[in-house]
């Protein structure tokens, strides 16, 4: 089952630059949540906070309140933890180029310390189904590496290694931004499926997929959130003239 | 515009100009891989040429005869440099891995820019001081000359090439397989050894053989350290005989059997270091996957 998000006067720089300003919102349990904006308004700065992978990059930091559903992630929460309990699907796929299939999608497992390889048969092959992966890898899994893939196939190979980690939110930062439509719609409509299991956040510059996917959307700019609400309201009837703006295409 | 540049481009003539730049520089090309392939043939013609002669099975089995007289082999010369050179790489192949992924990984301040120099500046140092180095160190310490001090010294030449191009290895692996491991809540250690030093494998071993390689044929940081020996000896602490000291001290002899033993020598020591590094190469690559790269 996810857990709801609940993101409280965040803010993050990268050295002295200030990328996130007072970002205050929630992400609904078992429901998506689109966030879009123009390049460089810091939405993947954001999600990037949300399980602290933020930190990672030298001279970053960032502060403020995220709760994922119980968990503090600021607060005396090892990032490793966290980590485990929040994936991440990232803009290019980054499979484990000298790894195979099977090993992509067990390593976040092995690599904690879980050997039980008859389980993780089982894991692997849930998650390669979830990720709607599995029927075309079912017979190469263990022989082909993850390199090998198509680019759609690559992605949803990353999101099935995401899943079996068995996390309670998915991040996910542009997963579709370098695949062709047909993939995009594959991803799409697991993106529809996973809700049921996750609580998915993710971020796109595709509006269309915005109000494809997502019961709420939030939009950035310059670092600050303009606008949080309901995915059609944001669409159709936004309270913000920069909003109004953004989805009409007006800039950005 | 696209059409007219499709029709444009079956109607023209590549101008005459262009087709003797093209095979100007293709001719170039190959005449720049010829050089550099020649002088390895000539080097590897001439040694089978001139050793084939004097490999029989009393060179790989048996051990010197006394100078002047006839047959006898380098068999223990031959085990001798197997020896040695696994104690360098037991000593410097992990040293020189370790020192390249504290430099890639957490090497992005002023001590690691010390470590680079240092490294840099080792990697420059004349064998044959490394040699007294390691004379000093070991030999010196403990009273007499031995396998073990050869092995440092060999090492201490391994270490720097291998730092380096280990570190180059691991800053060749994408940020975003990095951060895939971290997306998955595997931790920075576990991330460096079974993800980042996991993808760049194949360069680090490929440093590992380049350095194995080039001490394989060190004669001067020997001359200090194992002494050499005209007999079997298997023990770490005693000096020890090894192919280039052999190779060495035949080719400097007055007696024409043994310059022609000192040809066989050399062939041997170049089949070695091929062979190993072919081995290395086989060994690594039969764990690789389809599609891997």
């Amino acid at each position: 089952m996810g857990v709801g998000v609940k993101v409280d006067r965040l803010n993050a720089w990268y050295g002295k630059t200030q990328a996130l300003y007072d970002i205050t919102m929630e992400a609904q349990a078992n429901r998506a949540t689109a966030l879009i904006g123009p390049s460089g308004c810091g939405k993947s700065t954001f999600v990037r906070c949300l399980n602290r992978m933020h930190e990672t990059v030298p001279g970053s930091r960032a502060s403020g309140k995220v709760q994922i559903g119980n968990l503090d992630v600021y607060n005396g929460t090892a990032a490793v933890h966290i980590r485990r309990r929040i994936g991440m699907v990232f803009q290019k796929p980054n499979p484990f180029p000298t790894m195979s299939i099977y090993d992509n999608v067990a390593a976040g497992l092995k690599l904690n310390g879980f050997h039980n390889s008859k389980r993780l048969d089982e894991i692997v092959e849930r998650s390669l189904k979830l990720a709607a992966l599995w029927e075309e890898v079912k017979d190469t899994a263990k022989k082909k590496s993850g390199a090998s893939l198509s680019g759609g196939q690559q992605q949803r190979l990353c999101i099935a290694r995401a899943l079996a980690v068995e996390p309670e939110v998915l991040l996910m930062d542009e997963p579709c931004s370098a695949l062709d439509p047909i993939s995009t719609g594959k991803i799409e409509e697991l993106i529809y499926q996973l809700k049921e299991k996750f609580t998915i956040v993710i971020v796109t510059h595709n509006m269309q997929q915005a109000s494809r996917v997502a019961e709420f959307t939030g939009f950035f700019l310059l670092g600050k959130l303009i606008e949080f609400d309901k995915t059609e309201r944001i669409f159709t009837n936004p309270s913000d003239k920069r909003t109004e703006d953004y989805i009409t295409g007006r800039f950005g | 515009m696209a059409e007219l540049l499709s029709t444009e481009f079956e109607t023209a003539k590549i101008s005459l100009w262009r087709r003797i730049t093209d095979s100007f520089a293709t001719v170039a090309a190959v005449g720049a891989v010829v050089i550099v392939l020649l002088p390895l043939a000539a080097i590897f013609g001439y040694l089978v040429y001139k050793g084939i002669g004097s490999i029989n099975l009393a060179f790989l089995t048996q051990i010197p005869k006394p100078p002047g007289e006839e047959g006898g082999g380098m068999a223990n010369a031959i085990a001798g440099s197997m020896l040695i050179l696994a104690l360098a790489s037991v000593v410097g192949v992990p040293v020189g891995i370790g020192a390249g992924i504290y430099l890639a990984e957490y090497g992005r301040n002023r001590f690691g820019d010390v470590i680079r120099f240092t490294a840099d500046v080792l990697n420059g140092v004349p064998s044959i001081i490394v040699g007294i180095v390691a004379y000093g160190l070991v030999v010196l310490s403990q009273g007499h000359f031995s396998a073990i001090a050869g092995g440092v010294a060999l090492a201490i030449m391994m270490i720097p090439t291998i730092t380096r191009t280990t570190e180059e290895m691991l800053l060749l692996v994408p940020t975003a397989v990095r951060e895939a491991a971290y997306g998955l809540g595997v931790s920075r250690w576990r991330t460096t050894l079974s993800i980042t030093l996991r993808t760049a494998t194949s360069g680090v071993i490929t440093g590992v053989m380049l350095a194995f390689a080039r001490v394989a044929g060190e004669t001067a940081p020997l001359l200090f350290t194992t002494l050499g020996n005209q007999y079997w000896n298997w023990k770490i602490g005693q000096p020890t005989a090894a192919l280039p000291l052999q190779i060495f001290a035949y080719a400097i002899s007055p007696y024409d059997e043994e310059h022609k033993q000192a040809w066989a020598g050399a062939l041997i020591l170049i089949v070695l270091i091929v062979a190993s590094v072919a081995a290395v190469r086989y060994v690594t690559s039969r764990g690789m996957l389809k599609g891997a790269n």
